[in-house]
Order: structure tokens, then C-alpha cells, then sequence
């Protein structure tokens, strides 16, 4: 050890270059904390699992080795298995992806969770270099995803209608202006992670159309469209169109993310292609935990507790929101979901959610700092709020501190004037420049 | 006899994470070393398990304010079960970094000049004027840090008076007093001091050399961006020195067992002392493990022996 030193890494000049960048980062052990029960977490996308029958759930289960065993814990297809292909061709019906733009199980690949439905998509669709739009703010997962395939993230703006067509529209020219390809778009339009917003009918036609003409393929992301409080949400972009949309969900949020079960839905030659990627990657996913969203699916009241759930996430939204508005120092704004998990707000006064992290989770209160879902440092003013784990009296609580840290911060600057934001003193100047999925991924959820 | 000993780690402060790691590496060395032990967070189950069956003794591998300021430890002499560790008096002084530097001063032992100051002061009499007397008096580079905490965060080098005040609000997100203090450039040595029973030993300083020239959190606990000399590459009257100096800022603070003096021997090999930590990190990465090491001691054996000596003061 004397000598050279040692840097306890004895693999250094091994690595990958993608592995450059991954390191201990502050921001996120400062998340242990929020683990804790003393601390109000309004970060984390964690859904609501305890209110499911959990007796039921756990009979169910039990059934499931007993009298399935040799089936349920033995390997199974990569592709998933029939049974599942088929409930989920009937949860996508539900969400108006039926008729003669219905799915046929052939179509479905059973992946886990979202997450891996986004990063098999990616694996079959990007070269290093090439480039994906994506709305700014996006699913930090999917940046995460990107990144790994080496792909450069451009965002394309939204307001409170979803994705700016306008901006799309610019957007896939300045990148063929560049001498780049955009591959896809990829977007959550309804009740998005983490703005909540949703894009609006019309704007939905648009963005297609917009799409179709430029030959750019859609990635819809839907884990959330089912979680609508306000009546039934737009239908899925793959409800309108068949090619050239590839639609995935999860059962993470209708059902429980503990079984890690999602899903993509390609045309067949797309299809085929996800499987050999996917066996690659898992072989096949859990036959257990896909039997289990199987067994749910058909022998468990799961409409009535998608409405459980929305209920619930209602009323947590409804606290969330008016706690917002009550206590909030003036100039804070934020979006107002129809459904979902999340709440997208934005700090006043210049104040820099990132550097407030420490300070609130002082005051024990933890939210997800807006840089995390952009790939080019910009989000520094945002904070991402989830009302899906929080019972309403702790939302409130959580947003009593919150109001406390966000007054703090700006006496802090009233005494100290102007300083530059942490990360967008490192954001770069051009459109191209920006795509760079440069930023790690600050907080830590599930697909 | 056989000893049941009680590792506590987690905790509410910024450094749980930190924490988790170090009591999970203290309980496996200890295991390793062939003691019965627990591990569990500091939480609300923790008093009445001291009540119902108190272990013979505890080591706090909490970092952050429970685990250094004293108040645990107050906590443990209430209930009458002995730790590792200095006392709680002692930590409570080591742990404020200002009153530490103010009791190292009084005793002689070199520390960079400084100033702390909580952020009232700055809205009272107005930050520019306080930030330029400030400037004044103690030149630039300086070192800014929360004046309780530690793994390095909140803390900034500001070698351009422009960005004092940057540095001041980054700190104050973490603690509201700052400690300003004079920066010397130098080589980063800690230097770690355990009692075995033979009174404080030094054992080999620990040379930090991160390849960003920074050692931030993430140079402290990625393997791969830091160097780590151990011993450290100084001249043997440097090191000896060093070592001297480690074991007055120990007893001059009336610490107890253990602990990390985290020194900076400038351009002409003088040690000046910037900290000393009583919960000193455990982790893969950190530095007493690796001072253990370069002693070619165990850390089971090192903690084995810690445990029975603290369980010697019992009760």
C-alpha cells in the first residue's frame, strides 16, 4: 500500500466508458434520511400498496405455489407468458386501445416492469450519438435508459396541455438541421412523470401527424393513464395509430410494483426482435410474479381497486394542492394533475432546488430537485411533489415544512443577493450542445 | 467472558448513509472477531431494547449530530451502558469545530485562522460588510464549512472573494453557523488514534491525494477517484511530528478510545490540525480502516479490544 497508494478500486483501467460518471453522489445519500419515519417524503414514486386486500393478495399467492408451483416457480418464454398476454390485451381495451387498433397478445412482450420496456426499446432503436426527443421535464428512468445506449436527450417544451407541438415541430428540424437523426419521440402524455400534465386531445392528433410526416417512431410511456380523477383521460396516442407507436405500461401502478411486471406492445417484426433482446438481457421474466398479475387479473375485483386507488390519490392530490396553495411563499407555481402521482412546482425568486435539499431534509421533508429529469442541467427551479404514498395529514405537514425551507432560502438570498444556480451554470449553450445525457439521474424510483 | 455488543447506525442526520455503511463494516469486523453483536438505528425502539436487555456495550458508528454531538452518548450514560468512544462532554467540544479550534489554539497545537459565524449576523449587520472584514482579515483562499458536520458537505474552497458568498449560502443549507477559515495547501493526512490499553497510540497517517485535487463526497466514497498513501509519503521527522501533533489534538479535547485528527502538512511540512472527528468513518473507502491496515492490525481484533475496554467501565 505504500509506494503507489492504492485507490481501493483495482479495476479502474477496466471500466466500460459508460461507467465513467457513475459515482457516490451527495444529493442521493442524502436520501437515506427519508426512509425515516420522522421525515414527510413527497419524493419517491411509490404507489399506495397498502391499500390493497393484502389477506387476499397473500392468499392468492400462496395458492399460487401450491397448486401451481411446477408452473409458477419454473422458467417460462421470453416473451411472457399467454395467459398474462392476454388480460393485458384486456387492460388495454379498457384504456381504449381496442377495435380494429386493438392489440393481439402475439404483440405483447411481458417485460420487468416499464423500465425494462423503455430500455429494450432503446437497445433496438439507438446507436451512440443518436438522438431522442423527449418532453423536458421527463421520467428520469428513461433518461437513466438513454444514457446507457449512449443517445443524446433533446427536450421538446411543454405547457400545461402536454408537449408544444410548435416546439416539436422545431425541435425535429433544428436535430436535421444538425446533421442528426432523432430515432424516437418518447413521451408520457398523460398525467406525465413528473409534471402530472396531460396532452391535450387535439394536441394529441398533432403530435402524431407532426411525427408521422418527419418518420419519427413514438414511445408512449402509459403507467399512469389509469390513475385519472377527473373523469376518463385522452385516449392513448396507440389508440389512434398503429404504426410507428410503440405503447408500454406496467402493473406498477394499477396493481403493485413489487412484481416488477410491464409491458410492451410493438408491431410484429419489432416484436420479435424484443424478445431475442430481452432474453438476452433476463432470459424470461418471473413466472411467479406474472402469474400473480394473472391470478389478479382474473380472480380479483382489480376494477374496484383501480377506483380505490384513484380515490385515495384524489384526496391526496386535493390536500397537496390546497396545502400549496395555503402555505407557499408568493411567486411558487405548480401544475394541477387530473391523475397520477406527482406534482411539478417551481421555486420563486431564482432559488435552486438542488442546493435546498439539505436545508429541507433538515427540516425533515424530502421532494425530488427538478435537474434529475432533464438531461442538460436545466430544471433547477422544480421540484417534483408525489401525493401517492402520504397520507393527506402528512402531505400537509409535509408542505408546512416545505413553505419553511422555501422562506429560509429566500431570506438566505435577500441577504446574500444573486448567486448562479448549481447546475445551470453548467448548461450548454445550443439545442445540439444540450442533448447530451450528461446529468445522472438524482432521485431513485421504479419504472 | 463473552461480550454482547450493540453497533448503532442510520440515524436522522445528513451522513446516514455513510453511517449505514461504516456500522455494517464495524458489525462484520466484530462478528469476524468472533463477538456477539447487533445492529440497529438509533430509533424509537432503541431505549427500551437498553432497558430490557442492555448489551455489555455499544459502538456509535452514527456520524452527524446524534452519533457526535455528545446527546447519544448522554443518552447511554443515563441508562448506565457503557461505548466506545469518547465522553459525552468531549464530543460535544470536538464536534463543534469552532470550540474545538478554540481548545487546540489555547494548547498550542497549530490550526488555520478563523472566523464563525451564524447567518443571523450576516442579515443583522449586512453580508457585504461582514464578508469583506472577513476577506480582510483572513485572506484569501479560504475554507468554508458548516461548523458542525462532516464527509465534506456544505464545505467549499473559495479562492476568489466573488464567490464567498455562493459558498456561504451552500453552507448554511447544511448548519446555520459557518466556519471560515484560513486554506492551506498542502498534503491531506489523517491521522487515526486508538487506545488499546497502552494510552493513545497514533497509527500510521493516511495521505488523501483525490484525483480532482478535491476531496469531495464523491472522492471520498468512490473507490477509484482518490489515492490513498498509507503510510503517507512524509519525511520520518514530518511523520513523527504529525503523529505528536495527533495525539495532542486527542487528549488536549479529552477524547477517549478513538479518533481521527484530520490534519494539512503545508509547503514547509508543518502540521496544522483541521478537525477531529470522534465517529470517525468506517466505509470501504475511509480512512481509519486503512490506517488499521498500514498498522498491520485487525479491525476486529482493534474493536474487539475497544469493546472490552468500554465494557470494562461499566456501571
Amino acid at each position: 500500500m505504500t509506494g503507489s497508494g492504492t485507490t481501493l478500486d483495482d479495476y479502474t483501467d477496466r471500466y466500460a466508458q459508460r461507467v465513467r460518471g457513475m459515482t457516490a453522489s451527495e444529493i442521493r445519500a442524502l436520501f437515506a434520511v427519508a426512509s425515516r419515519p420522522e421525515v414527510v417524503s413527497l419524493a419517491g414514486g411509490a404507489p399506495y400498496v397498502s391499500a390493497l386486500p393484502l389477506d387476499a393478495v397473500g392468499e392468492m399467492l400462496g395458492r399460487l405455489a401450491i397448486d401451481h408451483g411446477a408452473t409458477s416457480l419454473q422458467y417460462g418464454i421470453g416473451q411472457g407468458t399467454l395467459a398474462l398476454r392476454e388480460r393485458i390485451c384486456e387492460v388495454m381495451a379498457l384504456s381504449g386501445i381496442g377495435g380494429e387498433l386493438g392489440a393481439s397478445p402475439e404483440d405483447v412482450v411481458v417485460t420487468v416492469g416499464g423500465q425494462q420496456a423503455i430500455d429494450l426499446l432503446a437497445r433496438l432503436f439507438l446507436d451512440p450519438g443518436d438522438v431522442v426527443l423527449a418532453e423536458g421535464p421527463t421520467y428520469v428512468g428513461a433518461l437513466g435508459a438513454f444514457q446507457a445506449a449512449q443517445a443524446r436527450v433533446v427536450h421538446v417544451t411543454m405547457d400545461d396541455d402536454g408537449l408544444v407541438p410548435e416546439a416539436l415541430e422545431a425541435a425535429i428540424a433544428a436535430v436535421a438541421a444538425a446533421g442528426h437523426r432523432a430515432k424516437f419521440l418518447y413521451t408520457i402524455p398523460t398525467y406525465q412523470n413528473p409534471t402530472g400534465v396531460t396532452l391535450t386531445e387535439p394536441r394529441r392528433e398533432r403530435v402524431l401527424d407532426i411525427c408521422e410526416r418527419a418518420g419519427l417512431l413514438v414511445v408512449e410511456d402509459d403507467p399512469y393513464g389509469q390513475l385519472g380523477f377527473e373523469g376518463e383521460a385522452p385516449a392513448p396516442l396507440r389508440a389512434r395509430r398503429r404504426d410507428g407507436v410503440f405503447y408500454l405500461s406496467t402493473f406498477s401502478k394499477t396493481f403493485a410494483p413489487g412484481f416488477r411486471v410491464g409491458w410492451v406492445l410493438a408491431p410484429h417484426a419489432v416484436r420479435e426482435k424484443l424478445v431475442i433482446a430481452s432474453e438476452a438481457q433476463i432470459l424470461c421474466p418471473s413466472a411467479f410474479a406474472q402469474a400473480a398479475v394473472t391470478a389478479y387479473l382474473s380472480s380479483m375485483p382489480w376494477r374496484e381497486q383501480l377506483k380505490t386507488y384513484r380515490e385515495i390519490y384524489r384526496d391526496r392530490r386535493d390536500a397537496l394542492l390546497d396545502a400549496l396553495a395555503a402555505q407557499m411563499p408568493e411567486g411558487t407555481r405548480w401544475t394541477r394533475p387530473g391523475g397520477g402521482l406527482f406534482v411539478w412546482a417551481t421555486l420563486p425568486g431564482g432559488l435552486d432546488a438542488k442546493a435546498m435539499v439539505p436545508r429541507a431534509l433538515g427540516a425533515r421533508v424530502a421532494y425530488v430537485p427538478g435537474t434529475g429529469f432533464y438531461a442538460n442541467g436545466a430544471g433547477t427551479a422544480n421540484l417534483r411533489l408525489n401525493f401517492s404514498f402520504s397520507a393527506p395529514d402528512r402531505i400537509r405537514e409535509g408542505v408546512r415544512r416545505l413553505a419553511g425551507v422555501v422562506e429560509q432560502e429566500l431570506a438566505m438570498r435577500s441577504v446574500f443577493g444573486e448567486l448562479p444556480a448549481s447546475a445551470s451554470r453548467d448548461a450548454p449553450a445550443s439545442l445540439l450542445d444540450v442533448a447530451e445525457t450528461g446529468v445522472p439521474p438524482t432521485g431513485s424510483e421504479e419504472a | 467472558m463473552n461480550l454482547r455488543v450493540l453497533v448503532l447506525a442510520g440515524g436522522l442526520s445528513h451522513e446516514r448513509e455513510v453511517s449505514l455503511k461504516s456500522g455494517r463494516r464495524v458489525f462484520d469486523a466484530l462478528r469476524t472477531a468472533r463477538i456477539e453483536v447487533e445492529l440497529r438505528d438509533a430509533d424509537l425502539t432503541l431505549l427500551p431494547v437498553l432497558a430490557d436487555d442492555p448489551p455489555d456495550a455499544v459502538v456509535i458508528a452514527l456520524h452527524g449530530a446524534t452519533g457526535e454531538d455528545g446527546s447519544l452518548r448522554g443518552v447511554l450514560d443515563l441508562c448506565r451502558v457503557p461505548y466506545v468512544g469518547g465522553d459525552a462532554r468531549a464530543a460535544r467540544l470536538a464536534w463543534d469545530k469552532p470550540s474545538a479550534k478554540a481548545v487546540l489554539r489555547e494548547h498550542g497545537i497549530p490550526t488555520p485562522d478563523w472566523v464563525a459565524l451564524p447567518h443571523d449576523r450576516f442579515s443583522e449587520l449586512g453580508a457585504v460588510a461582514v464578508l469583506d472584514r472577513i476577506v480582510a482579515r483572513l485572506g484569501t483562499p479560504l475554507m468554508v464549512k458548516p461548523a458542525q458536520g462532516g464527509s465534506g458537505l456544505g464545505a467549499a474552497v473559495v479562492r476568489d472573494p466573488d464567490g464567498l458568498p455562493a459558498a456561504m449560502v451552500g453552507c448554511f443549507s447544511y448548519h446555520p453557523t459557518a466556519l471560515v477559515e484560513q486554506f492551506v495547501a498542502g498534503t491531506d493526512v489523517a491521522v487515526s488514534v486508538v487506545d488499546l490499553g497502552n494510552g493513545p497510540q497514533a497509527l500510521p497517517a493516511v495521505e488523501i491525494v483525490p484525483n480532482s485535487g478535491v476531496y469531495d463526497y464523491a472522492a471520498r466514497y468512490t473507490a477509484g477517484l482518490t489515492t490513498w498513501h498509507a503510510p503517507a509519503r512524509l519525511e520520518p521527522k514530518v511523520a513523527d511530528r504529525v503523529a505528536a501533533i495527533a495525539l495532542d489534538a486527542h487528549q488536549a479535547l479529552g477524547l477517549r478510545d478513538l479518533s481521527r485528527v484530520d490534519l494539512i502538512v503545508d509547503g514547509v511540512g508543518e502540521p496544522h490540525v483541521l478537525e477531529v472527528t470522534v465517529a470517525p468513518g468506517m466505509t470501504e473507502t475511509s480512512l481509519l480502516p486503512l490506517a488499521v491496515q498500514a498498522a498491520s492490525l485487525d479491525l476486529g481484533e482493534v474493536f474487539a479490544t475497544l469493546v472490552a475496554r468500554a465494557a470494562g467501565r461499566a456501571r
